[in-house]
């Protein structure tokens, strides 16, 4: 471990056998949880409904609606949220300087979760586009709840310690779950559809949902990749950033749109999936550094590993009980938090 | 190369810096001097943009406010006091970053000028050694002269310093101030700077502004402005008494 730290260390970059081994790694994931599940397939019989999924032929029988039915856009779903949600929590904790900055631990995700189910319970949509509604919805609540977020912070304390972003956290998930319980008496015939997008899951992922998921990565997790040198100058301090020339709030503008975006299309896709953006840079930084030029890239890797891991003891460990993996990922990640938030006291 | 005109800086109702006018030009080093509280740190923010004002700053005769954040900081370039990193990025992945401003597109890499003015700020500063250690695990010193390599590998003609060795014990003091020294003998360089001890003034500066709660109550030629009658009604005491009382501690017996 202690030499391929200061390996991947020495570079500037990501090279191509880091980027191999990641890649390989989560692939390996992948294949792990679609062939295990209540009902395991053998990776040879996982192997070849691939190949004919994948040659164009239609395949037929319990294997395959199993695997390419039921479990191929699910794990794509997760994989892909896990890495959106990763990206955004390590692009917020580089802009803001802090490792505790997260959609979870700030508010963000429940505030899009709102929008959601205002969506839901006023029945908000757009002609010919089915979930349009939740997802704009979802997004522009994002959005505005990082104003809101960021503004009270910066009201409170300019240089956005530790303790404010626990204390607006707290603040503003509680002043959402009030607006949702207000939401929940008006509309309490449609509460089993509201209560998935507290609970967070991905268990009914479609197609159609990984591909508005890769959609919104490629162009607004590639926002974020270029933004990269923009980052690791936020991270030293937002004052640096200026002296050594950063357009500081263009940058900051562009970076938060883009985590806004990944987490309200998140939280439409999943619902709201805790801590996955804290968890995971976290551990990547301990692996490759703070340089958002690694940390980025791997973060991204990192996010679809974890949640993939996530998914997969959600399904099993109470087989053939599902957890919700919004629990596990809780789990974990308060224990990380704690972590955090004790090293960075101990400063 | 840098003309302050009529520079007003409010916060709320109160008036932080107020009317002040000053040039830069070639070869000089500018002394900002005043008590705590005189408006000189802010003076410096509004030049990188970093404070609200009225008035205008005009660099190389265009108004800084229109002049893009990388140009702009390809000319000047900016040292405060107080450094606080939050990751542990390496001393060389700071030094690096200041070669933003000279960064041609979003995912251009480094040029072959990019690596030699970090490998020249890098040995200035004595820093060679330390490249790939943490920031977190630095002294103050050091982390001092990462950031002064920093501000050297971005190459800007205007150094702004902010009290540059405030926290910094003697010995830093003096290699930081003959780092800056040295640098300035290039020709198109100057440098302002912010500093409370009036000796460094004196012993560096070219020219002077002295302060007092945000108005200038002198400018000119170092040696001109920093003498008693200037000095004295500013910190309300007689300085200049104070400062041989310090000195003869270290008379010989």
């Amino acid at each position: 471990m202690r030499t391929t730290h200061t390996a991947m260390k020495k570079s500037d970059k990501m090279n191509f056998p880091t980027y191999l081994i990641f890649s390989l790694i989560t692939i390996g994931v992948m294949l792990l949880c679609i062939c295990v599940g209540s009902v395991s397939v053998p990776l040879k019989d996982t192997f070849t409904v691939l190949a004919q999924a994948i040659t164009g032929q239609k395949g037929e029988g319990l294997t395959w609606s199993i695997i390419i039915i039921r479990r191929l856009p699910r794990v794509l779903c997760v994989a892909l949220t896990g890495t959106a949600l990763s990206l955004s929590g390590a692009a917020m904790q580089g802009l803001l300087k802090n490792p505790l900055a997260d959609g979870s631990t700030l508010g963000v995700s429940s505030g899009a979760s709102l929008g959601a189910v205002i969506a839901i319970a006023f029945g908000i949509t757009f002609p010919g586009l089915p979930f349009a509604g939740t997802m704009v919805m979802a997004v522009i609540f994002a959005f505005i709840s990082l104003l809101i977020i960021l503004g009270l912070a910066y009201k409170l304390d300019c240089s956005l310690s530790t303790n404010t972003i626990i204390l607006i956290g707290v603040i503003f998930s509680m002043f959402v779950s009030s607006g949702m319980s207000i939401i929940i008496t008006f509309a309490a015939d449609k509460i089993q559809g509201i209560t998935f997008w507290t609970m967070g899951s991905l268990a009914n992922s479609s197609y159609v949902n990984a591909a508005i998921l890769a959609g919104a990565l490629v162009i607004f997790g590639g926002i974020i990749f270029g933004n990269a040198t923009e980052l690791n100058a936020f991270a030293i301090g937002e004052d640096n950033a200026r002296h050594i020339g950063v357009n500081v709030r263009r940058t900051k503008l562009l970076v938060l749109i883009c985590v806004a975006v990944l987490l309200g299309v998140c939280v439409s896709v999943g619902g709201t999936i805790g801590f996955v953006g804290l968890v995971t840079p976290h551990m990547v930084r301990m692996i490759v550094g703070p340089n958002h030029k690694k940390l980025l890239p791997a973060s991204a890797f990192g996010g679809a590993v974890f949640l993939l891991l996530a998914d997969l003891v959600a399904r099993i460990l109470l087989n053939p009980m599902e957890l919700p993996i919004g629990v596990v990922t809780s789990l974990v990640g308060a224990v990380v938090f704690v972590f955090i938030f004790y090293k960075t006291r101990r400063r | 190369m840098l003309d302050v005109i009529d520079l007003t800086v409010r916060y709320g109702s109160r008036t932080v810096v107020d009317r002040v006018s000053f040039t830069v030009s070639e070869g000089q080093w500018l002394m900002i001097a005043g008590p705590n509280g005189a408006g000189k740190s802010t003076i410096l923010n509004a030049i990188t943009q970093g404070a609200p004002y009225t008035g205008s700053i005009l660099l190389q005769g265009t108004d800084i406010k229109k002049v893009n954040p990388r140009k702009r900081a390809a000319e000047v370039g900016v040292l405060t006091q107080n450094h606080f990193v939050g990751y542990d990025f390496t001393v060389e992945e700071v030094v690096e970053l200041g070669r933003y401003s000279r960064k041609t597109g979003m995912f251009s890499g480094k040029t072959d000028e990019d690596r030699n003015c970090v490998e020249e700020a890098l040995k200035l500063t004595g820093m060679d050694e330390l490249r790939k250690q943490s920031v977190l695990t630095l002294s103050g010193g050091e982390l001092q002269r990462t950031f002064l390599a920093q501000a050297f590998a971005q190459n800007p003609r205007i150094l702004l310093l902010d009290e540059p060795t405030n926290h910094l014990d003697l010995l830093y003091q003096k290699q930081v101030f003959a780092l800056i020294s040295q640098w300035l003998k290039s020709p198109g360089r100057a440098v302002v700077s912010v500093v409370h001890d009036l000796s460094l003034v004196k012993a560096f500066g070219s020219d002077a502004v002295l302060m007092d709660r945000g108005r200038v109550i002198a400018a000119g030629k170092a040696e001109d402005t920093i003498v008693p009658a200037n000095v004295n009604p500013v910190y309300r005491m007689d300085v200049g008494e104070w400062m041989q009382k310090m000195l003869s501690q270290w008379e010989v017996h």
